[in-house]
């Protein structure tokens, strides 16, 4: 799949053609730079590594700056791979917005934003206990029972309960492409994507 | 750079119509779909507030239509505003002035302002 690196804006909303008031996330992507050409002979198998943001020298370590020297530029902030896509691409090529156009769905990769520590009813869905009264006290956000009791006397793994919530890799599939403006690198796609404002996104055609 | 504006300047959010603010007295041609056809239908009343920006720019009017007060919330980006024509600019004392929905009769006028 053919992609690039974006960082998210923020949202907004647009009309579309029908009239509909239609959510969108603004995303800016690229333009990204071929930083490696992956081929059977050499890696055993194909691939396009793109890098985007470009960052100080001075920031990055000798083996940084000699990778991205091969490609002649700058070391960049963010690198993903994406699997060899048609169309022939030489190192240090840079690839941008246009690579997507109106009407094209895409799928949208990011880091959900962190939650912290949080109950089983924010981070699984659970109702908790939905009466404040008729003997219940402090379990409004309870998970009620964890299993039965002597068989099997303990809890099965896996069984979901509180903890750190958010900060997870979320991919979100098939979002519509509403908009492309060029000029500054920006797409408009249909809906949310995962992560805070100016987090690093996968954008796959 | 701020690129959200950048994308609200692409659809021409702020050059479509023109600029008007809370206390004015403005008309919408209003587009309306009956079935295949489409007509034009006008709204008169004042401005009570303004909200948002760029492309989620809102603005809630109020007329009193035979006693009855009728508000509308429209976003100013709606494909099916026409035509927006500003009758008249109103001196108030602040930009939400919600104070006028007490108000009735001749309470409720607001004085012009000067351009």
């Amino acid at each position: 799949m053919a992609g690039l690196i974006g960082k998210k804006i923020g949202m907004t909303s647009i009309f579309s053609a029908e009239g509909k008031n239609v959510p969108c996330t603004v995303i800016e992507a690229g333009p990204c730079v071929v930083t490696q050409v992956k081929t059977v002979d050499k890696d055993g198998y194909e691939a396009l590594q793109l890098g985007f943001v470009d960052k100080k020298e001075k920031r990055s370590n000798k083996a940084q700056v000699g990778h991205f020297k091969k490609a002649g530029t700058l070391p960049k902030h963010k690198v993903a791979e994406f699997s060899k896509t048609n169309g022939d691409y030489q190192l240090g090529d840079e690839i941008n917005v246009e690579l997507f156009n109106d009407d094209t769905w895409v799928d949208v990769t990011g880091v959900s934003k962190g939650k912290g520590f949080q109950g089983v009813v924010k981070r699984h869905g659970f109702a908790g206990v939905n009466d404040a009264t008729h003997g219940q006290h402090n379990r409004m956000r309870a998970p009620g029972s964890l299993g039965a009791s002597s068989y099997p006397s303990r809890v099965f793994k896996g069984m979901r309960m509180a903890g750190r919530t958010g900060g997870d890799q979320v991919k979100v599939l098939s979002l519509r492409v509403m908009k492309i403006i060029p000029e500054s690198n920006l797409i408009l796609v249909k809906g949310s994507v995962p992560g805070p404002k100016g987090g690093y996104l996968i954008i796959e055609k | 750079m701020d690129l959200m504006k950048v994308v609200a300047d692409s659809y021409n959010v702020e050059t479509k119509h023109p600029e008007f603010g809370a206390g004015d007295t403005i008309t919408v041609h209003y587009k309306i779909k009956e079935g295949n056809k489409e007509r034009i239908q006008q709204f008169r009343g004042i401005v009570i507030q303004v909200k948002g920006t760029g492309l989620t720019k809102t603005f809630t009017m109020r007329k009193m239509s035979s006693n009855v007060g009728v508000e509308r919330i429209l976003p100013i980006s709606s494909p099916f505003i026409d035509k927006i024509e500003v009758n008249k600019y109103g001196r108030v004392r602040r930009a939400r002035i919600y104070y006028l929905r007490e108000l009735t009769g001749k309470k409720a006028r607001i004085k012009e302002r000067r351009r």
